[in-house]
């Protein structure tokens, strides 16, 4: 093994990220639990996801594989890399000591930080071992900090049923990767890739490419393997949701783009298939699972696999429109569900969180700016012009027209009508209910700058749309899929 | 020869164990017979030229998961007549599942004759070395991986579980050091017929 330079600039910020979790782990065990040491953790943890922000500008801008090939940067990965970090930096932000429920422990700081670091390992994975490690790094954490809140009966039941759903989801995975691996004789991602292109794909290299992307479908929640979601949302702590909305599925989404854009791009037919049912399955249960929810974060779960269904729309494209189109709609996706979740960990009444829609009644005579925020967040999400959400999912939808998935873009459109009830009904609540009983006033300024941070994308992403759309397209030329099929 | 004899000794004792562990009505004497039956396991791995694997099982098998066994049967208050009442009910499904394996185990033996032949591993290099020169070179990126994972699975499962509990009387080493004389002790001269009042 030679250490070149290039081995430590192309992980970066994996090396940084891991060195501030030991320390963290350290200063944990030694600073003792005042107030004062907890906030040194967290301002401690919010270096290190800037520091590694940071140094993603300084990643090498060619593509590169170390450590034996385990291992791979290349623009696109790096790009989503940058997403999750701004991600994770949102969602441990987010938490203040004083507003935080069973999540106040240092640990959740050292936990989330190890998560966010198997995501940036699981988004550069190069081989099918290192896929798996980096999963497990990504998932061990979040079934932890699923169940902290230990005084609550429905935080441990939300941490058992992700952690037994998360295991038996690894279990398909892995199953489909010895498949895989068993059929073509190779772990790497680029020997399977060229072996797949020079020999006929046999039907158990099918078999194993549909497991795994059974088991990846699990981590993104797409419908039929959502329905740990909406009990999971709602379980967990607040910031906990806020977190499992906004980074985990960024990480999952590119994984499974790397594998059936990189991996499995001479098998397209195959796993389009896949991927189409996955879409609509999500779509249509993202969008009539949500009409019922009384829970504010349950309706969130249900607009997230909606979220996902359409990102799987592009995905389901095959070409790079639709590479460019997902990346797009992840990078829209994090702002919204981050100013979203900002405002529901800012409910409180009494000092207790609250959660429920009800709760929401007549927000706009009480906060007028967190309900402003809200209705920005709920029409974008439904995709109102000119906001973030409608050039999202105009782009996924063009690419699915464009590859012939016509009445795939037909059932997207008509969901988001559907959507766009239970989005509605919250602006409906915020302006024309009467107040029953008023939120506390206050907000912890994290969230309120995070609030308005989102605002300012979601609104103003017509500016930078064009920009984006133009690199993001240069970007996804370096998939192997063909322009158009 | 000889290598036939202990096959046959490893793997007979290892069924009878295995059956044992079964239908042995103290769960305590299952766990026993299961750690005797990973022994002989361990022992047909070795036959087998698979030192490190034989060793892993005895580490981990028995060395763990076996006594974690053994405590969980020893401290959980299980009715265990209660579980066999199912017995009835599920044995279709576990003679059904037990046919499919004894079924594959028969077609592997009558088609023996078209099974590829056993590669000879003997390289010189033992299983521990091999795994050693690529664990560590090769494969440091996954090693170091698989190390943070262990790491969140502990730090995972002390958070899960520590909770400071009030109440209990620990002794704290600092609080005794701290304590003087003054704080506990008062000489009060006491009149007689009077006794000591409370203040």
């Amino acid at each position: 093994m030679l250490f070149t330079q290039i081995t430590f600039q192309a992980a970066l910020p994996e090396y940084i990220l891991a060195l501030t979790a030991l320390g963290l782990v350290l200063m944990a065990a030694f600073s003792g639990s005042t107030n004062s040491a907890k906030r040194f953790i967290k301002l401690t943890a919010l270096v290190g996801y800037l520091l590694a922000f940071a140094s993603i500008f300084v990643l090498p801008s060619e593509s590169h594989s170390i450590y034996f090939g385990l291992f791979r940067i290349n623009n696109f990965l790096i790009y989503m890399k940058a997403i999750v970090l701004i991600g994770a930096f949102f969602a441990c932000w987010m938490v203040t000591s004083d507003w935080a429920d069973g999540v106040e422990k240092p640990e959740y700081q050292v936990l989330i930080m190890l998560a966010t670091l198997g995501m940036l390992l699981m988004i550069s994975a190069n081989d099918l071992i290192s896929l798996y490690m980096g999963l497990e790094l990504q998932s061990l954490p979040l079934y932890v900090i699923a169940a902290m809140h230990t005084r609550s009966l429905k935080s441990s039941e939300a941490g058992l049923k992700y952690f037994l759903l998360g295991a038996l989801s690894s279990g398909m995975l892995l199953y489909g990767a010895s498949l895989v691996y068993g059929y073509t004789g190779f772990t790497r991602f680029d020997d399977i890739s060229s072996f797949i292109s020079q020999n006929v794909a046999s039907s158990g290299i099918i078999v194993g490419v549909v497991f795994m992307l059974s088991g990846l479908a699990f981590k993104i929640s797409a419908a039929p393997f959502h329905m740990w979601t909406p009990d999971v949302y709602e379980g967990a702590p607040t910031p906990v949701t806020a977190l499992f909305a906004i980074t985990p599925k960024v990480a999952a989404i590119t994984l499974l783009m790397n594998v059936t854009y990189f991996v499995f791009s001479d098998i397209r037919f195959e796993w389009m298939q896949v991927i189409i049912a996955l879409s609509v399955a999500s779509m249509i249960i993202g969008a009539f699972g949500a009409i019922m929810q009384k829970d504010l974060k349950r309706m969130m779960a249900y607009s997230s696999i909606a979220h996902m269904g359409y990102a799987l729309a592009g995905l389901a494209s095959g070409t790079h429109q639709g590479a460019a189109g997902v990346m797009i709609y992840l990078t829209t996706y994090v702002f919204m569900s981050a100013g979203a979740f900002s405002i529901i960990l800012m409910m409180r009444r009494d000092g207790l969180p609250v959660q429920k829609l009800s709760d929401l009644s007549g927000l706009s005579s009480t906060h007028p700016y967190w309900s402003f925020g809200l209705m920005i967040f709920m029409f974008s999400m439904a995709g109102i012009p000119p906001l973030a959400g409608f050039f999202a999912k105009w782009y996924v939808f063009l690419a699915a027209v464009n590859s012939g998935l016509i009445p795939l873009a037909i059932i997207g459109v008509l969901t988001s009508v559907v959507g766009a009830f239970y989005y509605l009904r919250i602006i409906k609540l915020m302006y024309f209910e009467d107040v029953d009983q008023p939120l506390d006033e206050g907000a912890p300024t994290e969230n309120v700058i995070i609030l308005s941070l989102s605002i300012i994308v979601t609104v103003l992403f017509l500016f930078i749309i064009g920009p984006l759309r133009e690199w993001s397209h240069g970007i996804s030329q370096t998939f192997p899929v063909s322009g158009m099929l | 020869m000889i290598e036939t004899i202990f096959f046959y000794l490893f793997a007979s004792v290892t069924c009878l164990a295995g059956l044992m562990v079964i239908s042995s009505r103290n769960p305590v004497h299952s766990v026993l017979f299961l750690i005797l039956s990973f022994f002989n396991a361990a022992g047909l791995f070795i036959l087998l030229g698979a030192e490190f694997l034989a060793m892993l099982l005895v580490v981990v098998y028995v060395g763990a998961v076996a006594v974690l066994f053994l405590f969980v049967v020893m401290m959980l208050d299980i009715n265990f007549a209660e579980l066999r009442d199912g017995f009835q009910r599920y044995m279709p499904l576990g003679l059904g599942v037990g046919g499919l394996l004894l079924t594959e185990i028969l077609f592997v033996f009558f088609n023996r004759e078209n099974m590829p032949e056993r590669l000879d591993l003997t390289t010189g290099v033992s299983n521990t070395r091999a795994l050693g020169r690529v664990l560590y070179t090769d494969y440091i990126y996954l090693f170091q991986i698989a190390g943070l994972i262990l790491l969140v699975a502990m730090i995972g499962a002390i958070t899960l579980t520590l909770r400071k509990r009030e109440n209990v009387r620990k002794q704290s080493i600092k609080k005794q050091n701290e304590r003087k004389r003054e704080d506990t002790i008062e000489v009060v001269s006491v009149p007689t017929g009077v006794g000591i009042r409370k203040p």
